[in-house]
């Protein structure tokens, strides 16, 4: 067993500029402003670091973590979420009286987490980095402690999050009796042995499911997830939408494909109801909402049922189209929420769909950034939206699963409804009141960053592509 | 095959540099700012429809190849290329893209009073991806552009629609998408069938019967919505009737015909046994739509409804044409669609003309125009004659074709359809005498103006063209001609060999 930790590096180092951070907080540094800059300033390292660290797969630390291409490109995605959603905040927080130092060092002990989850090789490994993650998430969900909405988001995060992780647990113990080790190798030997799996090994694999589907609110256990949306400070919303999701996705991939590859059979129906009913969720009801960020709730409720898709078809060309459409839901994300949070009106945040009436005349430029985010989200091609779900209903088509890329679709048609509805809000509805000047210049920045890569991603796919095909294939390489 | 960017890359994407140059050049809310917009789009279509030309001059009639082909490593890991090439078939409605682009910034010239920037910006967008979506050799880059249209078109119609705008606008963008999605997918089987998205690729390929009824349908499910075909056409009316005047134009004019280009290029030579299997389907649909909505336009008060309901009659026409599969059939849906492109096209313009001067399309506000306008009911008569199919305009000449390829294959058919014939002559002219004729009592049209300059710089082509394609329609039909005879042949071919299956499994019970 190799117990070196040159691999861990970027999770070793991450941790300790976090507490560094702290103390440094704790002790004499006043601005919260100067440690989010220095905790963006950390995740770039980070980024660096994993970068360097190559694309090999190696499992070290006693067979515990895993770093390969596949955990690079999560990371780096991962790491980006976080560092954007921190300088989102940055003005946020100020306005909304939420500027303590706290905020982006419980970002980075997150993020920290989710590395961890990525590069999971064992169930207890995987346990360890999803708590991490997300105990430092119920944290920032009631980061708003005054008020009523965010301390109950973060409450119901916490409950409904200890649930499923007790599910999940149950699900690792049910596991672990049965084939006699947590590590991911070990069980891929014992389920690869040939033979009908035992009943308990598959009734554990429902359970880990169970939580794992929490965990990326997948429906039908998406039922926190609006509330939550809503209740968090917006750039807290921010955050939830892009890193936690992306880095639990990657792990409910890494599960299924690594130790349970051989019960596909077993798995496949599971995912495939899953994803649909998760699209069906996120394009029915998100029709009614009013509120945006509640809104963008189901809609990522919705997008994770296309990436299921992807993950549904158990091949590597599934795994490939899941993570172009985490890297293309990335950049919409933060893009849609750097919108939202250029929402203000009087000083203060509105989050209504009907507050967005004549933004374009008021805001031409940011209204024509977050119309172009909304027909990508809707897969109107030629933004980048679309080729996420091309790329995941091509290997869906290619794996016979005729049937779940016609639902979704479908689904996507339906889902389009209420992405144009922004739309004709913000384009044809009569002007209301004026929203707060000046933009920003770090809400702007992460807009026209996103903005220039979905509409940019046509001409050049191949930048995002061909590192998620070297990605898939350390998956499968054995 | 050559590769690299050439003349088709510089039609598509010409007019995106008006759209960057209208971004970075005419900043501000000013009043100069708005006019150098309208400038800088005017200009970057007529470039556009100059650099077309070419394509025209340097056609060759002689072959049935695609021409002008270009090759660019896109998707490599999918063999998914940027793809481009014309033929006969495609030819012409490249050009008619980029012939009434022009036409339709000049007639909002005036007309468009609120965010014209964005305005012109969403028809030079809107016309690179009509172009594009001609050109594409490709499937992927023709989804891509196929749908893309349906952005600018939302807020053209969205926008600076009418009053039902926004229902109209969603009912639009959600039917067209909706169709769409289904021949994503059928894309999607036939490249995991091919091993290519190249079209040229996909049409030397055979499909399996069974499964070429099922991609049919999917293909078919995009392509009766856009051309529209009865019953799936109740997009249409409403959205001409909200659409500004050029935004019905060019949902006239170009977007309609992007169905029955589909047809041609898909559906008919790509599954040719299923288009036999069908083909009865297609002629049903197609003669309701030519009776049906012709009775249905005979019962319009809104002018832009009538035109929108003789659209559908029309484009049934095309249909009945192209699943013909004769040669006098498919030359008459193409040149047909091409006829109809410029006809209800003006006939919009017609109709805008008198809306921007009374701000109703209501057909009993008018009456007795021809006293105040003579010019006007000069120019409408021309293009009224030519929606009727009068011998000498454009209209005859393909509405003739296809009842000549009809009337070889389903008598009924061609029975049915030249009733529609009648009917069409009997609610267009009713309608122009109604707005033309008659006395002119009301007061407020005593005050109408004939055209201005501006108005008739936009007519002269249109008419020009209406005749031209009536009195010599050979520099027309001459290019089409090979590319539709060598469809013929293959089709022919397909149903030989199918024949010969079928005889022989037929021997083998």
């Amino acid at each position: 067993m190799d117990m070196t930790f040159a691999p861990a590096v970027p999770e070793i180092v991450l941790a300790c500029l976090a507490m560094g951070l702290l103390m440094a907080g704790v002790f004499g540094l006043e601005r919260s402003r100067t440690v989010s800059w220095l905790s963006v300033v950390s995740l770039v390292i980070t980024i660096l670091l994993v970068l360097v660290g190559g694309t090999d797969r190696v499992v070290s630390l006693g067979g515990l973590f895993v770093t390969g291409a596949f955990a690079v490109y999560v990371k780096v995605l991962v790491l980006l979420g976080s560092a954007l959603a921190i300088v989102m905040s940055l003005t946020f927080n100020e306005r909304e009286a939420l500027d303590r130092f706290e905020f982006p060092i419980m970002v980075l002990f997150a993020t920290v987490g989710m590395l961890m989850m990525v590069s999971a090789n064992d169930l207890i490994a995987l346990y360890l980095g999803l708590e991490l993650q997300s105990l430092s998430l119920y944290v920032l969900a009631a980061f708003r402690r005054d008020t009523l909405r965010s301390s109950e988001a973060g409450m119901k995060y916490f409950v409904l999050g200890a649930l499923s992780s007790g599910m999940l647990l149950y699900g690792c113990s049910m596991i672990y009796g049965f084939v006699g080790a947590t590590g991911f190798d070990a069980i891929a030997a014992a389920v690869g042995n040939g033979g009908e799996p035992s009943l308990g090994l598959v009734v554990g694999l429902v359970f880990l499911l169970a939580g794992l589907c929490f965990k990326v609110s997948a429906a039908p256990f998406h039922m926190w997830t609006p509330d939550v949306y809503e209740g968090a400070p917006t750039p807290v919303t921010a955050l939830f939408s892009v890193a936690p999701k992306i880095a639990a996705l990657a792990l409910f991939v890494r599960v299924l494909m690594e130790p349970f590859g051989d019960l596909a059979d077993k798995w496949q129906q599971i995912i495939v109801v899953v994803a649909i009913l998760s699209m069906a969720v996120g394009a029915f009801t998100a029709i009614v909402q009013e509120n945006i960020k509640r809104l963008m709730a189901y809609s990522s409720i919705g997008h994770i049922g296309y990436a299921l898709v992807g993950v549904a078809t158990g091949t590597e060309e599934g795994v490939r189209a899941v993570l172009i459409y985490l890297a293309i839901y990335l950049f919409m994300n933060v893009g849609v929420f750097a919108c939202i949070l250029a929402m203000r009106r009087n000083g203060n945040a509105v989050e209504n769909i009907s507050d967005l009436a004549g933004f374009s005349n008021s805001r031409p430029l940011i209204a024509g950034i977050f119309a172009a985010l909304m027909f990508s989200m809707a897969g109107i091609p030629p933004l980048a939206g679309f080729f996420g779900k091309f790329y995941v209903f091509m290997a869906a088509v290619n794996a016979g699963l005729i049937a779940l890329a016609v639902f979704g679709v479908l689904a996507s048609v339906v889902g389009c409804y209420y992405y144009l509805r922004i739309v004709k809000v913000m384009y044809f509805d009569e002007a209301g009141e004026d929203m707060d000047r000046p933009l920003p210049s770090e809400i702007g920045f992460v807009a026209g960053l996103s903005a220039v890569v979905i509409v940019f991603f046509v001409v050049v796919p191949w930048t995002i592509t061909d590192f998620a095909g070297g990605a898939a294939s350390t998956l499968f390489a054995g | 095959m050559s590769s690299g960017v050439g003349l088709l890359s510089i039609v598509t994407f010409l007019p995106l540099v008006g759209v960057f140059a209208i971004l970075l050049l005419c900043r501000g809310t000013g009043e100069d700012a708005i006019r150098n917009a309208r400038m800088a789009a005017l200009w970057t279509s007529l470039a556009t429809f100059a650099v077309s030309l070419f394509l025209w001059f340097r056609f060759d009639e002689g072959t049935a190849e695609f021409q002008f082909v270009e090759h660019v490593e896109w998707l490599t890991e999918f063999n998914i290329a940027y793809r481009m090439g014309i033929d006969g078939i495609s030819l012409f409605f490249v050009l008619l893209s980029t012939f009434l682009t022009p036409i339709c910034i000049l007639s909002s010239w005036t007309a468009i009073q609120v965010r014209v920037k964005e305005y012109m910006i969403a028809f030079l967008a809107l016309e690179t991806l009509m172009v594009g979506m001609f050109c594409a050799l490709d499937l992927v880059v023709f989804y891509i552009f196929f749908e893309g249209v349906l952005i600018p078109m939302f807020l053209i119609i969205g926008v600076w629609g009418g009053a039902r705008r926004i229902y109209a606008a969603f009912k639009f963008f959600l039917f067209t998408l909706l169709g769409s999605v289904l021949m994503l997918l059928a894309l999607l089987a036939v490249y995991l069938e091919v091993g290519s998205t190249g079209i040229v690729e996909v049409l030397a390929y055979s499909f399996a019967p069974d499964l070429q009824i099922w991609l049919w349908l999917a293909f078919f499910a995009s392509f009766a919505v856009k051309i529209p075909m009865w019953p799936v056409h109740t997009w249409l009316p409403d959205a001409h009737v909200e659409a500004p005047t050029a935004g019905s134009v060019i949902l006239a004019g170009v977007l309609l015909k992007m169905g029955g280009y589909g047809f041609l290029r898909f559906s008919l030579p790509m599954f040719p046994e299923a288009s036999e299997f069908f083909t009865p389907l297609i002629f049903v649909l197609s003669c309701v739509a030519v009776v049906y909505t012709s009775l249905v336009a005979l019962a319009q008060e809104d002018m832009k409804k009538l035109i929108a309901y003789s659209s559908v009659a029309h484009m049934g026409f095309v249909t009945i044409g192209i699943f013909t599969a004769t040669n006098q059939g498919i030359a008459g849906a193409i040149f047909q669609m091409l006829s109809h492109g410029i006809v209800s096209a003006a006939l919009f313009l017609c109709v805008g003309v008198v809306y921007d001067r009374l701000h109703t399309r209501e057909i009993a506000r008018y009456g007795g125009l021809v006293h105040r306008m003579p010019a006007y009911a000069a120019v409408f008569m021309v293009f009224t004659l030519a929606s009727v199919g009068l011998p000498g305009t454009s209209g005859f000449v393909g509405e003739f074709l296809v009842l000549l390829g009809a009337f070889e294959v389903n008598t009924w058919v061609c029975f049915l359809a030249a009733t529609g014939v009648i009917l069409g002559a009997a609610y267009m002219l009713y309608l122009y005498r109604r707005v033309i004729f008659g006395k002119l009592e009301r007061v407020e049209l005593q005050a109408m103006l004939d055209l201005n300059p501006r108005e008739i710089a936009v007519f002269v082509p249109l008419v020009v063209l209406v005749l031209w394609m009536g009195i010599y329609p050979s520099s027309f039909l001459d290019p089409i001609q090979t590319s539709v005879q060598n469809l013929v042949d293959q089709h022919q071919a397909a149903m030989h060999a199918m024949g010969e299956t079928a005889a022989v499994a037929a021997k083998g019970h």
